[in-house]
């Protein structure tokens, strides 16, 4: 464990924060991406389903594999192309 | 009597008063604190220092070092090393008739390098009220601190608390001192929380006087730092430092003066700005909401050039002794560069540099941004074999620089912008008074001089620069 002197006014929680939220998906673009599990594909499919039923807008990527982190290039373009991502875990 | 000695045994003249600290421990209460080995001096009764808190509490720079208290446990007075007669008239009893009349000690463990700001930061923490941040050993420093969004975008060396009290050996104002308010969160700035910036910001702790200056001058009332953050225009905070200390600490006023390479110049700059995001809040994109910033927003800082000048220095001009040092503060954009090669009277290179001077924000623009002309030593030289003063030069640019209105109002030139067109009888000034500044800086070879435009809020609407002496 290595101690910071806090640099900052401290109003913020030390531990990281995640992004905020969006308040609600209304014409936000939502990638979905399978990290190529097993029925990851089944669960994406019907999410799919749900979202374009709402009136989203989607887009699917594919992990090569679920055994290493995502590419930089799959990251770098969800982040270009997508307001937010769900990301499948199945088996 | 009650005394202590802190003693290590690596270390002759300790060694030499072995027989000596025996008798002591004899006839009186000696406590004797060893700093590397608590075998040492043998047969008899040692308290462990290897840690070295007892040194470092008494502030011992040399071993043997015998202290003798009152019945309060108060430091009467101490001797170091050995030297015959001062132990004896410390402890009022004959000693050490075999030793030699004097042996100078040896340095204590406390102070060999480096290890004060080590004790310092292990047993002197609690002067410290900055929130401790845990980080993970698995994570690399530098990125842990990306990640908690401390940088400016280039790497900041990681605030350790041994870093921090380092950089507070360079004042000796207190850590918890309140020095300002800093915008746009409106945070009570401390000493300590300048420290931590400065660290981060890569400063010797030589440079934390001008920094904490710079800070004090920039949370001015009429320095408008908020304002200044907030601004959709280019500028940001320059601060040009004037006097004896920014050649004790090695600041460029010369080649390059504007650009890389020197460490105060750089981070002394950059440590302004990391207040203001780190203290104050103030992040692109948030509360800074400049179109394009500029390239001096990571840091912008330079030193006047005043050996050989002919001319006063910008701190002299404001009011202060040449034997000041001062930090003057600027909303600054970017740089543009005035090249006259030819001019070797002061009216022709008064005239271009006031053509140049012109086109800040436009060249129909008045009485709106102030500017810092930045005369190289070239330029200077025409200027001082002609014998005028900084104030002749800057009258004469302000004389011509007084423009007549037709050339000014909107739709002149077949340019849409421009001033009220009832404006067009009159004779108007490109400055307020007093918003054009010179300075002497640069290298020594190029008849090039460089004009630093200021925020488009300049004067009492705005930013007004602001000189304070650095302490």
């Amino acid at each position: 464990m290595t101690i910071f002197m806090d640099p900052t006014s401290e109003r913020a929680p030390e531990n990281r924060q995640p992004l905020p939220r969006p308040a609600d998906l209304q014409g936000k673009t939502v990638g979905l991406l399978d990290i190529s599990k097993p029925k990851g594909n089944i669960f994406i499919d019907r999410l799919e389903d749900l979202l374009v039923q709402k009136g989203l807008t989607t887009k699917r990527y594919i992990k090569p594999t679920f055994t290493r982190v995502a590419p930089i290039e799959l990251n770098q373009q969800i982040a270009a192309e997508c307001d937010v991502v769900i990301e499948s875990l199945a088996d | 009597m009650n005394y202590s000695i802190i003693v290590k045994e690596d270390c002759a003249t300790c060694q030499l008063v072995v027989p000596v600290i025996k008798q002591l421990q004899t006839d009186d209460e000696l406590t004797i604190y060893s700093q590397d080995n608590v075998q040492f001096p043998a047969g008899v009764s040692v308290i462990d220092d290897t840690e070295l808190e007892y040194s470092w509490r008494r502030r011992i720079e040399t071993v043997p070092t015998l202290i003798k208290f009152d019945v309060n446990g108060a430091e009467i007075s101490r001797v170091v090393g050995w030297d015959k007669n001062e132990w004896q008239v410390l402890t009022g009893r004959p000693l050490g008739f075999d030793l030699p009349n004097f042996r100078p000690g040896c340095g204590s463990k406390s102070v060999d390098p480096g290890m004060p700001e080590k004790l310092s930061a292990r047993f002197d923490r609690d002067k410290l009220q900055s929130r401790q941040v845990s980080v993970s050993t698995e994570e690399d420093d530098i990125e842990a601190c990306y990640e908690r969004g401390w940088s400016d975008g280039l790497p900041v060396v990681p605030p350790t608390a041994e870093r921090v009290m380092r950089m507070l050996t360079g004042t000796s104002r207190s850590p918890e001192e309140v020095v300002g308010i800093v915008p746009p969160d409106l945070v009570t700035c401390t000493i300590e929380k300048i420290a931590i910036n400065a660290v981060l910001a890569g400063c010797k702790p030589e440079y934390l006087p001008v920094v904490i200056a710079s800070v004090e001058a920039a949370l001015q009332d009429e320095f408008c730092m908020h304002g200044l953050l907030a601004t959709t225009y280019y500028s940001g905070p320059l601060v040009i430092v004037n006097g004896p200390l920014s050649r004790a600490i090695g600041m460029n006023s010369r080649g390059n003066v504007l650009g890389q390479g020197n460490r105060a110049n750089a981070t002394i700059g950059r440590a302004l700005q990391l207040v203001i995001r780190n203290v104050g809040g103030g992040k692109p994109g948030g509360v800074d909401r400049s179109a394009f910033g500029n390239p001096g927003k990571y840091t912008y800082c330079f030193a006047e050039d005043e050996t050989n000048s002919c001319w006063e220095s910008l701190a002299v001009e404001k009011g202060f002794s040449e034997t000041a040092s001062t930090v003057t503060l600027f909303a600054a954009d970017g740089m543009q560069g005035i090249v006259d090669q030819k001019s070797r009277d002061p009216e022709s290179l008064s005239r271009s540099f006031a053509a140049a001077l012109r086109v800040v924000g436009h060249p129909k623009m008045i009485l709106a941004s102030d500017a810092i002309l930045v005369v190289s030593p070239e330029h200077e030289r025409i200027y001082r074999q002609a014998g005028w003063a900084k104030q002749d030069v800057k009258n004469y640019l302000n004389k011509i620089l007084t423009i007549d209105g037709a050339e000014l109002v909107a739709g002149a030139g077949g340019i849409a912008e421009g001033i009220p067109a009832k404006l067009a009888g009159k004779q108007l000034p490109k400055f307020r008074e007093g918003g054009l500044n010179i300075v002497r800086a640069g290298g020594s070879a190029g008849m090039f001089s460089a004009i630093i435009a200021g925020w488009g809020a300049s004067g009492s609407i705005g930013s007004i620069p602001v000189t304070r002496e650095i302490k």
